[in-house]
């Protein structure tokens, strides 16, 4: 299957919740074309608003229409859909409990060339936070169509994180997808690499270059954040006894945090964390940027035989 | 209490609204007893915000005993008119008229601010009957006022959906994001209320970032203004009226306002914003509403 952006299957799995979801409706804040809400608008006009570059009222007038029964999707870039926005999240999505999906685009570093203002590698860390909030980042096209549908029976605030430019396709239509629930795409004994998002491709090649060297990891697709999946997690510390996570996202209170926090719980093994490392952005190409930012299947690779040195020194004790 | 209509229930449409003017004297005296109940809500809780709750009485009788249609049975009701509390920080004033209408027993006001209360400092929606919105951060109202209106809209329905906001709010940001989309979309059903009170916490308005010409920002910004004196009953009974007619635009009520109103030590006094009167506080401030009975 040839690659195809995250964002693209959003705009797919939106455009299908019009025939089958009356009350689904799409704001944008004029960036509908670069958010795929734009193929929703021409099918459905009468339920997409045009809010102007104002986000924060954006997610106002979501509330508002989740207030009044509607299923609102806020879509504009990740960053500013979630940075600017944080207090409006807070206090009209989710301390009402609203039924907002809020849906961010050219995450992570996808956005490239723009550089460091328009890159979004802190939003895990907000938008997870928030009580009631549902965190989601998928890992291809496939799934971001499955996730932005099941976002619509999904009751209450949700964060939907895409990627702008086109990934492999690795899971299947057919395949299961419930929010919530963490999808082991790949089983192992030795270790486990906990990703989402691009990174979950990475992990897959990490984990066969590893196979190689006789490293037989498991890769958990955790493509919710929140509500963490802690029995998959619990089971694969207990399994595997070591975890890398990875992510396209600061390191601070991210998918990483997030898997720590049930692990140092339910099973203490040793960790490492793949993602940017408390740093912005820069300018640059996207692929480029990966390398740049130590996210490639050789850094996951390379942390991996690191916490297994950890996990012996462990088992020793 | 004085006895008035209370819950003014009306079920027609918007289009057929025509309602009975409740008398005006007889809501000046509700007006005094309503604001005795907040300094007594207030001083009980020993905490919140009496200056900005006695700003906005006149504007909340003119809503729940004339203009807005509901109904304190069915606080659910889904054709009722909605009223929304952006200044959240005023709600002493909106527990006491929910209260007195019967929305929940009037005993509960004295659990205000107090662990474990349906009463919160700053409103939750879904704790309390009669609360349509969460509030307490300043500037968000009416960007909800307009969402529900487009819902509403897309739905057929005819409700309207009053937003009451303090001046000092009008220095956030949102609130002009908000009037931007409310004039865009030509959300009518959507009126706007300012309790133009003239003090924000550190002082006056003016001077910690002046905000006017408010009738020339709210026009320039396309909506129908009506500027009143907000402790006028009749005026406000009127202004309410006037903005039902307009068709094709939002409406903005510029209600000019004494925060403090009705208790000569609170009036234009911003040391009132966020502190309750002590007892001797309140017993002089009851005994001066009292006199104003006379």
């Amino acid at each position: 299957m040839a690659d195809k952006p995250t964002r693209d299957g959003f705009g797919e799995g939106l455009v299908e919740l019009g025939a089958t979801h009356p009350q689904v409706v799409a704001l944008s804040g004029d960036l509908e074309d670069s958010t795929r809400a734009i193929w929703f608008k021409q099918k459905y006009p009468d339920r997409f608003f045009s809010v102007g570059i104002a986000e924060q009222d954006m997610i106002g007038t979501a509330a508002g229409l989740a207030m009044a029964g509607k299923i609102p999707f806020a879509c504009s870039f990740a960053e500013f859909v979630t940075g600017k926005t944080l207090e409006q999240l807070r206090m009209a999505v989710c301390y009402q409990r609203l039924n907002v999906k809020t849906v961010g685009s050219h995450g992570g570093l996808s956005v490239g060339a723009d550089g460091a203002t328009a890159e979004a590698l802190e939003e895990f860390s907000h938008m997870r936070c928030l009580p009631h909030m549902t965190v989601i980042a998928p890992c291809d096209a496939v799934e971001a169509k499955k996730a932005t549908i099941a976002c619509a029976d999904f009751p209450g605030p949700v964060f939907l994180r895409l990627g702008r430019n086109p990934v492999p396709t690795i899971t299947k239509p057919e395949e299961p997808y419930r929010i919530g629930q963490a999808n082991v795409v790949r089983d192992g004994a030795d270790v486990t690499i906990v990703a989402c998002g691009v990174l979950v491709q990475h992990a897959l090649q990490a984990a066969e270059s590893l196979a190689k060297e006789g490293i037989q990891a498991r890769v958990i697709n955790l493509h919710t954040i929140k509500p963490i999946d802690r029995a998959a997690l619990a089971q694969a510390a207990r399994d595997t006894g070591a975890i890398v996570t990875a992510e396209e996202h600061t390191v601070l209170g991210g998918l990483g945090g997030a898997v720590a926090e049930v692990i140092v719980q339910e099973h203490p093994v040793p960790m490492r964390f793949v993602g940017v490392m408390d740093r912005f952005g820069t300018s640059g190409d996207p692929a480029q940027l990966l390398k740049a930012f130590h996210l490639m299947p050789d850094d996951i690779a390379a942390a991996v035989r690191d916490v297994l040195k950890l996990k012996a020194v462990g088992s020793r004790a | 209490m004085t006895p008035v209509a209370t819950g003014h229930v009306r079920q027609e449409h918007r289009e057929e609204r025509v309602m009975a003017r409740p008398d005006v004297a007889s809501l000046r005296r509700l007006a005094v007893d309503l604001r005795q109940d907040i300094l007594r809500t207030i001083a009980n809780a020993g905490s919140g915000h009496p200056g900005g709750s006695l700003s906005m009485v006149e504007l909340l009788i003119g809503l729940y005993w004339y203009k807005l249609r509901h109904d304190p049975k069915r606080p659910d009701w889904p054709d009722r008119d909605l009223f929304l509390l952006s200044k959240g920080h005023g709600c002493p004033a909106l527990y006491v008229v929910l209260a007195t209408l019967g929305y929940f027993p009037k005993d509960e006001l004295s659990t205000l601010r107090k662990y474990p209360t349906r009463l919160q400092g700053h409103p939750e929606r879904g704790m309390l009957p009669g609360i349509e919105m969460s509030s307490g951060s300043l500037g968000q109202g009416l960007s909800m006022a307009n969402g529900i209106a487009l819902a509403d809209r897309l739905d057929g329905r005819t409700r309207r959906v009053f937003c009451l906001m303090g001046d000092g709010e009008l220095q956030e940001g949102q609130v002009w994001e908000a009037a931007m989309t409310g004039h865009h979309h030509k959300l009518d059903s959507v009126c706007a209320i300012i309790d133009a009170n003239q003090l924000q916490q550190n002082g006056p308005v003016k001077q910690i970032q002046d905000i006017e010409p408010l009738p020339d920002k709210w026009r320039a910004f396309g909506w129908h203004v009506i500027e009143i004196d907000g402790h006028d009953i009749a005026k406000v009974l009127d202004a309410y009226d006037q903005a039902d007619a307009v068709k094709g635009k939002p409406q903005a009520i510029i209600a000019r306002t004494v925060k403090g109103k009705g208790v000569s030590f609170m009036e234009l006094n911003h040391a009132w914003h966020g502190v309750a009167p002590k007892p001797d506080e309140l017993e002089k401030a009851l005994k001066e509403l009292d006199a104003a009975k006379r």
